[in-house]
């Protein structure tokens, strides 16, 4: 209860929601609203925004840029959610580990994190989804693989000062297994830290996907923003609404994700919020 | 001495890391779905069977992994990247020839960042509340939203399409062989979009920095110390209050390294910029995977450099970060 009370009384986050649902929304009645591939050609190229019934214009193939948008947006909240979850479950438990178990698995740990941080991630993924071809599932692990870093040490910190409170000792002297403490008594009490981190992650996946389909890298069957935006930089003097539209729709929802992460930082730990 | 052995130390990690990518690029020629030797050689279909027998010679893919790794990884060491099968070159000579390119784009775009993120926190500081101060903050989070490459075309649009005050396309006019000062001059103009796009986000990230940094140090005993002494406000202000607000920004700039260049990729494709990022676009389309592994180990390498030269920059700015 006092958790929503002190989440809604932050207007940013309501209204970051709100635009999260419509979003949702479009992306759910993408195929009702537009009852057609977004990659059929609909009438004439470069029709301007509001002519021949095209909402936003038409691209240089006469496909629906509206329609493109629509579907697009399930992509994008579908890559940015399930990289998240594969990322997060690579950086908790890795985090996990090296917390609980310190000593030499946590200096390996936290070598190998600091290489994944010193590489340039936007060029590793681009790597990686390049060599293991575009695909949906190839996306989703290039910017799981490039996002687990900082889950790694938020969760790493959260367990270092967990694992010797009074119920955690309690609990190993109890003789419950490591997992059971880890999962059970340690990771409940981490959990705040990590949902707002989540909700941050899912913005940048939704930014990196866009920037890897802008490159080409995108599902070949599968419309998303960035390959709209891309497929309209070499005829930005003819048609811009071509690339304005599709890149309102992700700074929307990159900045609807940011807002909600505020959100629930300020609601999860009031002493610890970021800006305010 | 102790700095030397400071020093001595990170180079050590540096090429721990350098060779862990090495290796790592090793396996992902041989993770990838097919032949290695089709991999090196592109999967345009076009590859000849004498350039694939070649490779399949040159990497002795008909050997052992250890011994192909090794072998790898002596190649590589000796500054053979292998051959880009788009261009019949070395990749290399590809990488070195486009590297100045990427250096003035990501050098200007950062000293830029820097200079009016600074400027822009010393002037949001000194009004805090103003609408410079929640202007700041706008834009912060505006463009932490914002894709950088559409950032880019928008400003394309703009300055470009609709004003004609800039050009949009390549690094220098096609056609006019310039000399001297013209020649400066018309790289600069080509150079101001693309740096003002790769710069902005930062700018409006040291900028808040700055701004934060100045508001803590105007509240310290130091400060009023030197004002008490009668120090001119100015020299406040550059002696006592920036040098210490440029500790955290250094620390980030060097942590934001690697996206600075990972974003200059976009960039300098949004721009067609003839750097190193440009490189990798084109060997994504043509899927040139030794020219893209090799950009992936220059980069790595151009971080791991940029962050050498904040820790020292660190040391020079900081005499208590000197190591005893």
């Amino acid at each position: 209860m006092s958790f929503l009370h002190a989440f809604t009384r932050n207007r940013g986050a309501v209204l970051g929601l709100i635009i999260l649902a419509l979003v949702a929304l479009m992306a759910a009645t993408a195929s009702v609203v537009f009852p057609f591939s977004p990659w059929d050609m609909q009438g004439a190229p470069f029709a301007h925004p509001g002519e021949e019934g095209f909402l936003l214009g038409s691209d240089s193939l006469g496909r629906d840029v509206a329609a493109g948008i629509a579907h697009g947006a399930y992509v994008s909240l579908l890559i940015g959610a399930v990289s998240t979850l594969v990322g997060l479950a690579i950086g908790v438990s890795l985090g996990a580990i090296a917390g609980y178990a310190g000593g030499l698995m946590d200096d390996a740990i936290m070598r190998v994190t600091e290489i994944f941080q010193t590489v340039p991630s936007f060029i590793l993924a681009v790597v990686l989804v390049a060599i293991f071809r575009p695909s949906l599932a190839s996306i989703v692990a290039a910017i799981a693989i490039v996002s687990w870093p900082p889950v790694t040490r938020v969760v790493r910190a959260e367990f270092l000062t967990l694992r010797n409170r009074e119920f955690v000792q309690a609990a190993e002297v109890l003789g419950r297994s490591r997992f059971a403490i880890i999962v059970h008594e340690i990771l409940p009490n981490a959990l705040s830290p990590i949902i707002v981190l989540a909700s941050l992650m899912v913005a940048s996946a939704v930014l990196l996907e866009s920037a890897l389909s802008f490159l080409g890298l995108g599902d070949p069957n599968l419309m998303s923003w960035g390959f709209m935006i891309g497929s309209g930089r070499s005829v930005i003097r003819l048609a811009w609404w071509m690339s304005v539209f599709p890149g309102l729709a992700i700074f929307l929802t990159v900045l609807a994700l940011n807002l909600v992460g505020d959100g629930l930082a300020d609601a999860l730990n009031p002493r610890l919020s970021r800006r305010r | 001495m102790s700095i030397l052995r400071f020093l001595l130390a990170r180079m050590a990690k540096m090429v721990a890391v350098i060779a862990t990518i090495v290796v790592v690029n090793f396996l992902l020629i041989h993770a990838a779905p097919g032949d290695p030797a089709s991999v090196l050689a592109g999967q345009s279909g076009a590859a000849d069977a004498r350039f694939v027998e070649q490779l399949r010679h040159q990497f002795g893919l008909d050997q052992p992994l250890s011994t192909q790794l090794w072998l790898y990884v002596s190649s590589v060491a000796t500054g053979d990247l292998g051959i880009s099968h788009l261009q019949q070159r070395p990749v290399l000579d590809l990488i070195l020839e486009r590297l100045s390119a990427t250096l003035i784009l990501t050098l200007s775009a950062f000293a830029f960042s820097i200079a009016a993120g600074m400027a822009l926190g010393v002037a949001a500081a000194q009004r805090a509340g103003s609408w410079i101060d929640s202007a700041l903050t706008v834009l912060a989070l505006g463009f932490y939203c914002t894709p950088i490459f559409w950032v880019g075309l928008m400003l394309v649009l703009v300055f470009s399409v609709s004003l004609d005050w800039l050009p949009s396309f390549g690094m220098m006019t096609i056609g006019a062989p310039l000399h001297g000062l013209a020649r400066v001059q018309d790289i600069a103009a080509h150079l101001v979009l693309p740096a003002l796009t790769l710069g902005l986000f930062y700018m409006a990230v040291y900028a808040r920095m700055t701004r934060a940094s100045m508001l803590d140090s105007l509240g310290q005993d130091y400060v009023r110390t030197a004002r008490a002494k009668g120090v001119p406000e100015g020299r406040i202000l550059r002696r006592h209050i920036l040098r210490n607000a440029l500790l955290p920004i250094v620390t980030l700039a060097g942590v934001q390294a690697g996206q600075l260049i990972g974003g200059s990729v976009l960039v300098e494709t949004v721009f067609a910029w003839p750097g190193i990022g440009r490189l990798a676009f084109d060997a994504l389309l043509a899927r040139d995977y030794q020219v893209l592994l090799g950009v992936f180990l220059t980069t790595s390498i151009m971080v791991i450099l940029f962050n050498l030269a904040t820790d020292l920059l660190y040391l020079l700015i900081d005499p208590r970060m000197r190591p005893a």
